[in-house]
C-alpha cells in the first residue's frame, strides 16, 4: 500500500486528512460505526464516555456554523471537553504562525485539533508536526477535502438506497471551488458506485475532472436522466458577480434544482446539499423543502458521523 | 475437561427463572451470545414486552488500551427503562467488566425499578463486586483459555473453549 499519512504502523487510522487513498474497508468502518452513534441521540442522555479527560480543540481559521456545531455536539456527545478557538480574530491577526499556535495549544495538553482553514493543505500540515498522540482531523481546508462531510454524505446515501451498486449519482453546481464534491466523488468512487456525473457549466467544473471517473455533464435534462442521488453544491455568493458566472437568475434558469427538472431523476431519487442553501439560486424551494429532500437528515446522521470519526481516531493510539 | 451441553444448561436457567420473571420484566441481552440467549429465554418465558439488545463497546473500561471495537453493533431498547424491571442476559460471566459497563449504558437510558443478571456460564476471575441472579453452571477454567458460545446455522447453541485473546 502507497504511503499514506493518515493511517499509522498498524494501517489504522490516525488522523483524518482526506478521503482520497483512503482504504474501501476503513470508510466502510466509519460508516458502521456511525450508525450505532445513531440511536444514542435518542436517549435520555444523549452522551457516551468514550472521550471522557480528552480535549477536543475546535481550530477553525474560516468561519463556520454548521461544520463547527456539529463537530463540538460531536465531542460532548462523546464526553469531551471542547475548546473552540475562532482563530481568524486571535493570535493568527497579531502574526502568530499556525505551527506555534498549534504547539501552544499541544502544551495546553490538546489530544485533538479539528482544523479548518482556507489554505489546501493545511490540516496535513498540522498533522505533520504534533506529537504522535495527538489527532487531526481535516474539516475543510481551501479548495481541497472536507472529508467528514464526504462521509456524512456516503452515511446518507446508505441510508436511503442501502447499496451503493447500480447507483447514479448526479453532483450538481460549482464543483470548480468545491472541496465537498471533490471528497464526495473520491468517497463514491472507493465505494464502487458505477456512475457519477458532475453537472454544471463549463466555468465551474475544473477542466481535468474526468481523470477521477465521472462523467461530465453541461445540461441538466442530460445529467439529471434516471439519477437515484442528486447532490445540489452550494453556490458560492462571492462567485456571481466575477467573469464565472453572468449572474444568480441566469444560474438558476439552467442549472438550479426546480420540481420540473428533478422529475427527470428516477421518481425515488434523493435531494442532498452540504448548506448553506442559496434558495432561488442552486435551489428551488419546493425542491429544499419536499418530500424528497434528505437535507436535514444530513445535518443530523453528520453527529454520528464525526462521532464515529473521532471515537475510532482516539481509540488509535 | 469436556464442556456441558449448552442447549440443557439453557433448559436450566429457564427453569430457575420462570418462577421469579413476570411477564412484565424487559429482557437484554448483550451482544453476541447474550443476544441469542436472550432471544430464546424470550421466547421460552412468554415475556409481553419486545427484547432489547446491547453493545457495550461504547462503555468500555479497556478503550484507551485497545480502542474502539471495530464490529460494534447499535444497542436497541425498544422500552421504556425508567421504572423497569430489567434482566440482563450474557453468555460467559467472567471479570464482571462487560456488566459494569452494560449497567452505566442503562443507566442512560433512564433509572430502571431493579436490574437482575443471567447467566449461561459463570467461570469465576471476576474483578468487580458483580452476582448473577440466574445462572445454569459454574466451570473451572484456566487463565489462558476463553470460554465462547457459538450458535449453528439451525440455532443450536453449544460452547467451545479457544486460547484467550484469539477473539474479542
Amino acid at each position: 500500500m502507497a504511503y499514506n499519512p493518515q493511517l499509522n504502523a498498524n494501517g489504522e487510522l490516525q488522523h483524518l486528512l482526506t478521503i482520497e487513498g483512503l482504504p474501501r474497508a476503513v470508510i466502510l468502518h466509519i460508516l458502521d460505526t456511525a450508525h450505532s452513534f445513531l440511536s444514542v441521540a435518542e436517549r435520555e442522555i444523549k452522551k457516551v464516555p468514550l472521550l471522557r479527560g480528552k480535549s477536543v480543540f475546535n481550530l477553525f481559521f474560516e468561519s463556520s456554523t454548521r461544520t463547527r456545531t456539529t463537530f463540538e455536539i460531536a465531542a460532548k456527545r462523546l464526553s469531551a471537553d471542547v475548546i473552540n478557538l475562532n482563530v481568524g480574530t486571535s493570535s493568527q491577526s497579531k502574526g502568530e504562525t499556525l505551527l506555534d499556535t498549534v504547539a501552544n495549544l499541544s502544551a495546553m495538553h490538546a489530544d485533538m485539533f479539528v482544523v479548518r482553514h482556507g489554505q489546501s493543505g493545511a490540516a496535513h500540515l498540522i498533522a505533520r508536526h504534533v506529537a504522535p498522540y495527538i489527532h487531526v482531523i481535516n474539516a475543510g481546508d481551501g479548495r481541497h477535502a472536507h472529508p467528514t462531510q464526504g462521509l456524512l454524505d456516503m452515511f446518507t446515501i446508505r441510508h436511503y438506497k442501502k447499496e451503493f451498486s447500480g447507483l447514479r449519482v448526479a453532483i450538481v453546481g460549482d464543483v470548480l471551488h468545491s472541496r465537498v464534491a471533490r471528497s464526495q466523488i473520491h468517497a463514491l468512487t472507493t465505494l464502487g458506485v458505477p456512475e457519477v456525473r458532475v453537472i454544471g457549466p463549463r466555468t465551474l467544473l475544473p477542466a481535468n475532472v474526468a481523470e477521477l471517473g465521472v462523467q461530465v455533464h453541461h445540461d441538466m435534462a442530460q445529467g439529471l436522466k434516471d439519477a437515484d442521488v442528486v447532490i445540489m453544491l452550494r453556490l458560492q455568493n462571492e462567485r456571481m458577480n466575477g467573469a464565472l458566472l453572468p449572474s444568480a437568475q441566469e444560474f438558476f434558469k439552467h442549472y438550479g434544482l426546480t420540481p420540473e427538472k428533478l422529475a427527470l431523476a428516477k421518481s425515488d431519487a434523493i435531494v442532498m446539499h452540504p448548506g448553506p442553501m442559496n434558495r432561488g439560486v442552486e435551489i428551488d424551494s419546493s425542491v429544499a423543502d419536499g418530500g424528497q429532500s434528505v437535507i436535514l437528515p444530513q445535518v443530523t446522521f453528520g453527529i454520528a458521523v464525526r462521532m464515529a470519526v473521532m471515537s475510532i481516531l482516539a481509540g488509535n493510539s | 475437561m469436556p464442556l456441558p451441553d449448552a442447549e440443557a444448561l439453557l433448559e436450566r436457567l429457564i427453569q430457575q427463572m420462570r418462577p421469579h420473571v413476570g411477564a412484565e420484566a424487559r429482557l437484554i441481552g448483550i451482544h453476541t451470545g447474550g443476544v441469542w440467549l436472550a432471544h430464546r429465554l424470550h421466547q421460552a418465558l412468554g415475556l409481553a414486552q419486545p427484547l432489547g439488545t446491547m453493545d457495550v463497546s461504547f462503555y468500555r473500561d479497556d478503550y484507551g488500551s485497545r480502542g474502539l471495537n471495530p464490529r460494534v453493533k447499535p444497542s436497541d431498547i425498544p422500552f421504556e427503562i425508567a421504572g423497569a424491571d430489567v434482566i440482563l442476559v450474557d453468555d460467559v460471566l467472567y471479570t464482571g467488566r462487560t456488566i459494569r459497563a452494560a449497567l452505566n449504558e442503562l443507566f442512560d437510558y433512564g433509572r430502571p425499578q431493579r436490574v437482575r443478571l443471567a447467566a449461561l456460564v459463570d467461570r469465576g476471575g471476576r474483578e468487580l463486586p458483580i452476582a448473577p441472579q440466574f445462572l445454569a453452571a459454574e466451570l473451572q477454567v484456566g487463565d489462558d483459555e476463553q470460554i465462547e458460545l457459538k450458535r449453528s446455522d439451525d440455532g443450536r447453541l453449544s460452547l467451545v473453549v479457544n486460547a484467550a485473546g484469539s477473539t474479542a
